[in-house]
């Protein structure tokens, strides 16, 4: 018999704000161990939260990429449990009114991933585990998170794959999170079940915490996939539990079963005063949002005639987007302008941070400007090439590296001139293409190169030879 | 005059130094606490230093403000850096905070002298101050009853003067209890006037900070530097725009008092506290005011609305007390972290907030917090919208603050009686209102008795000015044998 999965997530992501949730410590990664620490982080007596308006900002700009709805009225609420990395036992969290609810995402294949909700909260310390002893670092307390829950609407670990990426994507794309997940800036807890092709019923599920690659979600989801169908396929039942992935052979063991689930005794948070969103505010945060990378992509294609993979490529990073989004308002050959961001400038970089960060030291208008003399013929792509290179290295104008005569162009006459004389000068590469052998043609195309200092356009001087060989 | 202002006057014309003033206080301190226990922390070396720093501008001609170098206390769950902050248990009996209390800093801003931290019930949970982990404070009005709580110390302090003044807490009536068990002037602000930052919470909901003094001026003084908007607490975003003390002298003809009649017929009210608030408001009506009679049953059912939310929060709040970074940690090898904090906590926390934890965690837990803490939230919308509609009809509401005067030690604590002793005090933190207590007579056993003022939120001037008005026309003086001669 078929089995199918069915799966919804959990995706816990750290927001990119300078300092925690409730209150002013910074929030950078790693640092001396409990270095980033006051009262109200550290939940010592009679401290009191006060909610910072950029992270819940930042949730807003989610919730809007997102297409979710905005709850202009929403509330924090207390989610206690006692564990070591959880000074004050509790979280301040959102339950039942969280700030973002009912929007959705659309896969590649057009499928919709419907998201329940998001709401904010803060993130825990960490426990550091040594032989005889427990260290606690509370740096990471405190740190804005928000939760995006999904509905169960995933149905193979290759959407799941997906939408993380897209996830992934989507909040760097808006500036809401490095989504890092080797670091836990981004972390999956999976729900996942399967039941008969045959059967309308959803399986009994097991949830697996705290995924911190996409490529062990992958593998989690298949051994559960694995697992589970096995087990029914024994006729055995599936226990509801909580599970963690095992990363050295892949498969997943329980952390604790239902039966033990906690009651974390939610209430509205008191030291606190109701999330209150106004009109005027959502219609500021919208006008920071950016042009979504889906809408983007769309009209670099409509727009510039751009092939869908070099859109792609552009709206990968924002910042080089942007770039190419400034460039094309200078220019009126936008996809010139593609090829030379994507092939020269891009491969300045390696890491997926550089390319992020795309700095670089030429302009928009700086590259406007070479666009506009390789599209006009007046220099020739290789000519275009290692001037970019120099424009690169030393963030100087196009004019700087280029002679007045490099810049008069090349004529029709003189390439005539050349291709004439690179036919008298070279008559067995003649003979030989008079005799068929095509490949003979570029040889004379690079004396005509040689000859012109690079000016010439290749193509065009291929065609002029052409011309003059067959009209011979 | 009260006695800050006396005190200002003195300081400022040299008659007494700040020194000498503070060196009194410390020496009666000295010889009445043993008796009284009113201080779990005396800090002299604090007190004595900002009475030096108060009598150098003295010296140099510069200007001091009127709380500067008046000696004064604190309850010891407002959190003072540096300075050992206990809230009477044993859990926190060696933490020391790293920062201040607002309502401190603002007063440590004006060189307030600073003698010491008052007794209370443990985490402030209890109406009679025997709740502390060390010996209950005394009534010194009468050694075998009870001062009240849970602001005990506070209000032992400044009737026995040893204190002049003293901030409490009141979550459930536990400054105006016992500010009207010793003969006090105590103030419980709207919910949001004062910062609780640095109050170590026990239902943050319901609780605020307040100043308790032996007269109206001098709580009004106090609530007017401790008050108003604080970056650090997000309930507290309002700025008054005049002090109290400047209304504290307005005329009160026309103005509206409500009386309910759930309190001045209720049975569970004693006839002598019934006779003594009756006389108040004639005395109201002779200034002037009118009378207005309300009913208000839904405030029958505050004491239950109130142990639920409060216990429900308290068990939240007092999760972190673990013994894992700070507080008592219990002796021994542990099989695991579970094991520590479970003997660390069983070990160090009294019995009553044993209770109060266990009470709190039921009413939140699974199917029972439909039963329990929604339905008294809603009870508690409920009596806020009756006290709304009530001041469309009045100005203020009078009640007693107690059915009784002080009453004997060693009552029995699980006795019901005990938790309806604050039936009429409770209703103002259920619906956020200001309310005073004011001293209004005294019982057949000498003990004072005490009436409340209500006031719809942020009218502490209003308020104040109600009672100042009746503590001219009514003169009442209490006395004692302890603390520094008057």
């Amino acid at each position: 018999m078929k089995y199918l999965m069915t799966a919804g997530l959990e995706t816990h992501v750290e927001l990119s704000t300078k300092s925690k949730m409730f209150c002013s410590c910074k929030t950078e990664f790693a640092g001396e161990p409990n270095s980033r620490c006051c009262p109200v982080c550290l939940g010592l007596p009679g401290s009191l939260p006060v909610i910072n308006k950029q992270a819940v900002e930042l949730a807003i700009l989610a919730g809007l990429a997102l297409n979710c709805k905005i709850n202009t009225l929403s509330y924090m609420d207390r989610k206690n449990y006692s564990y070591p990395d959880l000074p004050k036992a509790y979280q301040i969290s959102q339950y039942d009114v969280p700030l973002c609810y009912d929007g959705f995402i659309k896969l590649s294949s057009g499928k919709v991933i419907r998201i329940s909700r998001i709401h904010i909260e803060e993130d825990a310390g960490k426990l550091v585990h040594n032989k005889n002893e427990t260290l606690i670092d509370y740096n990471r307390c405190g740190v804005p998170l928000i939760e995006i829950v999904t509905e169960p609407d995933f149905s193979s670990s290759d959407e799941v794959r997906e939408y993380v990426q897209m996830l992934q994507h989507l909040l760097r794309y808006i500036g809401v999170s490095d989504c890092r997940m080797q670091e836990g800036s981004m972390r999956c807890d999976v729900n996942v079940s399967v039941r008969p092709a045959d059967s309308d019923k959803l399986g009994t599920r097991t949830e697996i915490k705290n995924m911190n690659s996409v490529a062990n979600m992958v593998k989690a989801l298949e051994y559960e996939y694995k697992r589970q169908t096995e087990l029914l396929e024994k006729g055995e039942s599936i226990t509801q539990e909580t599970l963690r992935f095992v990363e050295s052979d892949g498969s997943t063991s329980p952390m604790r079963s239902k039966e033990d689930a906690r009651d974390y005794r939610f209430f509205r948070e008191p030291d606190l005063l109701p999330l209150h969103i106004g009109e005027a505010e959502l219609k500021r945060i919208k006008e920071n949002l950016p042009e979504m990378p889906s809408i983007k992509l769309e009209r670099y294609v409509k727009e510039f005639g751009l092939s869908k993979t070099d859109a792609q490529h552009l709206i990968k990073y924002r910042r080089v987007s942007e770039f190419f989004d400034e460039v094309a308002k200078l220019t009126s050959d936008a996809k010139t302008a593609s090829k030379l961001i994507i092939g020269q400038m891009f491969s300045l970089f390696s890491t997926e941070a550089q390319k992020e960060e795309f700095s670089v030291k030429v302009t928009p208008f700086q590259l406007s400007e070479l666009v506009a003399l390789l599209s006009s013929g007046k220099v020739n792509s290789s000519l275009a090439k290692t001037t970019l290179d120099k424009m690169l290295l030393s963030g100087k104008d196009v004019t700087d590296f280029l002679s007045a005569e490099d810049l008069k162009g090349f004529t029709k006459a003189e390439l005539e001139n050349l291709c004439a004389k690179a036919i008298e000068q070279s008559p067995s590469a003649v003979a030989d293409f008079k005799g068929g052998k095509e490949k003979a043609l570029m040889a004379l195309v690079g004396f005509v190169m040689r000859e012109s200092r690079g000016k010439a356009n290749a193509e065009t001087a291929k065609e002029c030879l052409e011309k003059l060989l067959t009209d011979n | 005059m009260g006695k800050i202002e006396r005190i200002h006057s003195s300081l400022l014309s040299r008659e007494v130094s700040c020194r000498e003033l503070t060196e009194e206080y410390l020496s009666a301190i000295e010889r009445d606490n043993s008796t009284l226990s009113a201080f779990v922390t005396v800090t002299e070396d604090c007190a004595l230093e900002t009475a030096d720093k108060v009598d150098k501008k003295l010296s140099k001609g510069e200007s001091i403000g009127m709380l500067s170098g008046v000696p004064m206390s604190i309850k010891d769950n407002i959190s003072t850096k540096g300075i050992r902050t206990t809230c009477c248990s044993k859990m926190l009996w060696n933490y020391t905070p790293v920062y201040d209390a607002t309502a401190y800093s603002r007063l440590k801003l004006q060189d307030a002298v600073l003698l010491g931290k008052n007794n209370m019930d443990e985490f402030a949970m209890g109406n009679t101050g025997e709740n502390s982990c060390i010996a209950p404070s005394k009534n010194p009005f009468d050694m075998s009853r009870v001062t009240g709580g849970s602001s005990s110390g506070s209000a032992c302090a400044v009737s026995s003067n040893l204190s002049v003044y003293s901030l409490g807490s009141d979550t459930g009536g536990s400054v105006r209890q016992p500010a009207a068990f010793c003969g006090l002037v105590g103030l419980k602000p709207t919910f949001g006037a004062v910062s609780r930052y640095g109050l170590i919470a026990y239902a943050s909901s319901l609780e605020q900070i307040g100043p308790m003094a032996t007269s109206v001026e001098d709580v009004s003084l106090v609530f007017d530097a401790i008050s108003g908007k604080d970056v650090l607490d997000s309930t507290c975003n309002r700025e008054y725009e005049e002090s109290t003390f400047s209304h504290l002298n307005d005329s009160i003809k026309g103005k509206r008092v409500g009386i309910i009649r759930e309190f001045s017929q209720g049975e569970h009210i004693s006839s002598e506290v019934k006779e003594a608030v009756n006389k108040v408001v004639c005395t109201y009506e002779a200034m002037g005011a009118n009378v207005v009679e309300l009913t208000m049953p839904e405030l029958l059912q505050a004491v239950p609305v109130y142990y639920i939310i409060a216990c429900a929060e308290a068990s939240s709040n007092l999760a972190r007390y673990d013994g894992i970074r700070y507080g008592y940690r219990a002796q021994g090898d542990f099989q695991s972290v579970h094991e520590l904090i479970c003997r660390s906590r069983s070990e160090a926390f009294g019995k009553e907030v044993k209770r109060r934890i266990l009470m709190g965690t039921n009413v939140l837990s699974g199917d029972k917090c439909s039963y329990y803490y929604d339905k008294a939230k809603l009870l508690k919308d409920n009596i806020c919208r009756q006290f709304a509609r009530a001041f469309e009809k009045c100005d203020v509401i009078i009640t007693p603050t107690t059915p009784t005067p002080a009453f004997e030690c060693n009552r029995k604590a699980e006795s019901v009686e005990l938790l309806c002793e604050d039936a009429c005090a409770i209703p103002a933190n259920l619906a956020s209102l200001p309310a005073v207590n004011l001293p209004c007579g005294v019982s057949k056993t000498g003990l004072p008795i005490g009436v409340q003022i209500i006031g719809n939120k942020f009218c502490e001037a209003l308020v104040l000015n109600m009672a100042y008005k009746y503590q001219q026309e009514a003169q009442l003086e209490f006395c004692t044998k302890w603390g520094v001669s008057q």
